[in-house]
């Protein structure tokens, strides 16, 4: 039997081509290598259908994200908004205040006739109606449906008359060369940046990281939400309680509202 | 009045050669600024996030200004019909042109990122002034370019007042735009209001024709052609004229921003205790660059006319640098109001007045985007008839017969 087997193959062996074997194995090592990482790829997409769908699904205008900070619980020296906004965003300071960058700031207000003071949060207030969005000549400052302001940094030609335009000094330029960058916070020398309002963390479902670190180490004065859910936290809030916009007069409808101011 | 003969400069002499290398030696700093700059970030300049935009923006707004009021010349000859004024069209037009892509190049030479002014030619956002004043430049270049070609054409002359009604309706709109890039930002106080359209076009006017001024009389006093008393005092005395524009639309101006009381501490600042500003102000915009002029056009003795009117020239090019330096950085130098009413503070300089130093390199870029205007003149009147043979009384004005008693 094993005889007959052998000699069937010794049979065929005139076909047999050692050269012509290892070709079509190099060929197909090659194949393998080529597709395996797209049918990884494919086969990782297709085991999370529902994530991968929601992270590349289209903003709705449905959603107005916003913000509600109450002074109420806004401590003057706490700023662990601040640091967790830089801690974030990889925002690092050079040493030269006047040209660092800041998405947000704490405010000191005092009002010269009583002597009443406040401290607050000042951050990019994600205007219905930006002047940053109207005025910058390439269409790199423009506002998601959702609502976010935001800075396309591939468009940005470092003009800075979104600067001029911002009533609420809300805008950075980056004036030096950026080293770590955070991957989901993309910043560029010869750009201007602001406040995303951790637009990576809200379209995974996460709170801002200032409203984050509001909420566990400092005065619980952030809140966080979409104002055109009537049953959200933040739509009851702003409904049964009063609260301002800054600089109203300028028609702006921010979406960051401040109470007791 | 004879036939008016136009040539181009001889530029062969070593003051020719000299002056051009000068120019592309300050065109090749400002190259070597804007590389700095760009290499190591703005924080090396004297702006920062408070002072967003500073002496190049100051020296860029005064050129772009400056090209729009140079066209006037040509404008009355060939639009208002003023026979005196025809002579002097084509270097109208070449000054308009040079003094903007001056203007420009510093402009784009000052972005953070100036590699990409491609992206800034193919994506538009219609709402900006920024990006309508892009189409009005460089449409402003074409109309005054076939503006010119038809008065240089014969054949062509009788277009040459079409061309010219347009390219004198294009200047307004397009200073008009100029204007309104500050006049559109509603949130500063110092900027904030219609009167900047206006008050723009005099500021053109004048410091467009100052420039002209200047540079009709140093042709012909380098190259030796005769350049008759005549048409200086027209232009001196037109040049009063727009000083007095300025200066009464800058009065309009302050007025209403003093009458509403919300504006009285940006006031106080630029015309009382603003430092700098305030000196700059009355010193150099009002002073130097309004009535010091004035005086000059108006009361300089005839036998000195022509000195009286280049140092009520230069006069009014130095009042106007002061005028947009306090406009520009004098303007964002006040803290934005976010709480009015309320004593303000932060570690980003939130109610404080804000501190700015021009660089080196910043001044380099603004004085490159003057050289190359300087140059772009200098090379088109050598190799184009951009200037008549003589700008002598006798061969320019129409009247001139008559005035000398002469048959």
């Amino acid at each position: 039997m094993s005889r007959k087997t052998d000699n069937t193959q010794t049979q065929e062996s005139p076909d047999f081509d050692p050269q012509r074997r290892s070709f079509l194995g190099a060929m197909a090592t090659a194949a393998g290598l080529t597709l395996a990482p797209g049918v990884i790829l494919y086969s990782i997409t297709k085991s999370q259908p529902t994530e991968a769908r929601e992270l590349y699904a289209a903003v709705s205008s449905d959603v107005r994200w916003g913000m509600l900070i109450d002074l109420g619980r806004c401590e003057s020296g706490c700023d662990d908004c601040v640091s967790a906004c830089a801690k974030e965003n990889g925002l690092r300071g050079h040493g030269r205040p006047t040209t660092d960058a800041q998405w947000i700031r704490k405010v000191d207000i005092k009002d010269p006739q009583t002597g009443n003071s406040k401290s607050l949060p000042m951050l990019c207030q994600h205007c219905e109606n930006p002047p940053c969005v109207d005025v910058c000549p390439t269409g790199a400052s423009f506002k998601r449906a959702d609502g976010i302001v935001l800075v396309d940094k591939h468009t940005c030609i470092g003009c800075r008359y979104c600067m001029m335009a911002c009533p609420y000094k809300a805008r950075s330029f980056v004036h030096e060369v950026l080293e770590d960058q955070k991957s989901f916070a993309p910043r560029g020398k010869g750009t201007v940046e602001s406040c995303t309002l951790c637009v990576h963390r809200i379209d995974s479902d996460r709170l801002p990281a200032c409203v984050e670190a509001c909420s566990d180490t400092g005065g619980g004065a952030m809140l966080f939400g979409d104002l055109n859910n009537p049953d959200s936290e933040i739509s009851k809030r702003v409904a049964k309680y009063a609260s301002q916009q800054i600089r109203a007069d300028l028609g702006l409808k921010p979406g960051i509202r401040y109470r007791n101011l | 009045m004879k036939r008016i003969i136009y040539s181009e400069i001889d530029g062969n002499s070593k003051p020719f050669y000299a002056l051009a290398a000068l120019l592309g030696a300050f065109v090749l700093a400002a190259l070597a600024s804007a590389f700095y700059m760009e290499h190591y970030g703005h924080y090396v300049t004297g702006m920062n996030n408070q002072v967003v935009w500073g002496m190049p923006h100051v020296f860029a707004f005064f050129l772009i200004i400056a090209s729009s009021g140079a066209l006037n010349v040509a404008s009355i000859g060939t639009v208002f019909g003023k026979k005196i004024y025809k002579p002097l069209g084509r270097l109208s037009g070449l000054l308009a042109i040079a003094l903007l892509l001056g203007g420009l190049t510093i402009l784009v030479l000052d972005l953070g990122r100036p590699d990409r002014l491609i992206v800034a030619m193919l994506n538009y956002n219609f709402k900006s002034i920024f990006a309508w004043n892009i189409f009005l430049y460089v449409g402003f270049i074409a109309v005054i370019a076939l503006y010119v070609w038809l008065q240089m054409e014969r054949r062509m002359n009788r277009f040459a007042r079409l061309a010219g009604t347009l390219a004198f309706f294009w200047r307004l709109v397009l200073t008009t735009g100029t204007g309104s890039i500050l006049g559109f930002l509603v949130a500063r106080e110092a900027y904030d209001s219609a009167i900047m359209a206006p008050l723009f076009i005099a500021m053109s006017f004048s410091f467009g024709l100052a420039a002209y001024l200047l540079v009709l009389m140093a042709i012909c006093r380098g190259t030796g052609r005769e350049l008759g008393d005549t048409v200086i005092l027209r232009m001196g005395r037109l040049l009063g004229v727009f000083v007095g524009s300025v200066l009464y639309l800058t009065a309009i101006q302050h007025l209403a921003n003093i009458y509403a009381a919300q504006h009285a501490g940006v006031e106080r600042f630029i015309l009382l205790d603003g430092g700098i500003f305030t000196s700059l102000f009355w010193i150099g915009q009002v002073f130097i660059g309004g009535l010091l002029p004035l005086l000059l056009v108006y009361r300089t003795p005839k036998q000195n006319l022509q000195r009286g009117v280049a140092i009520a020239s230069a006069l009014v090019i130095a009042g106007g640098f002061a005028q947009l330096y306090v406009l520009i950085v004098g303007g964002q130098s006040y803290p934005l109001n976010l709480f009015p009413g309320m004593e303000v503070s932060s570690s980003f300089f939130d109610g404080a007045v804000a501190t700015y130093a021009p660089s080196l390199p910043e001044v380099g870029l603004g004085l490159g985007g003057v050289a190359l205007a300087g140059l772009i003149i200098l090379v088109g009147i050598k190799v184009l008839r951009f200037l008549p043979t003589t700008l002598a009384n006798a061969a320019i004005d129409p009247h001139h017969e008559v005035t000398t008693g002469r048959p």
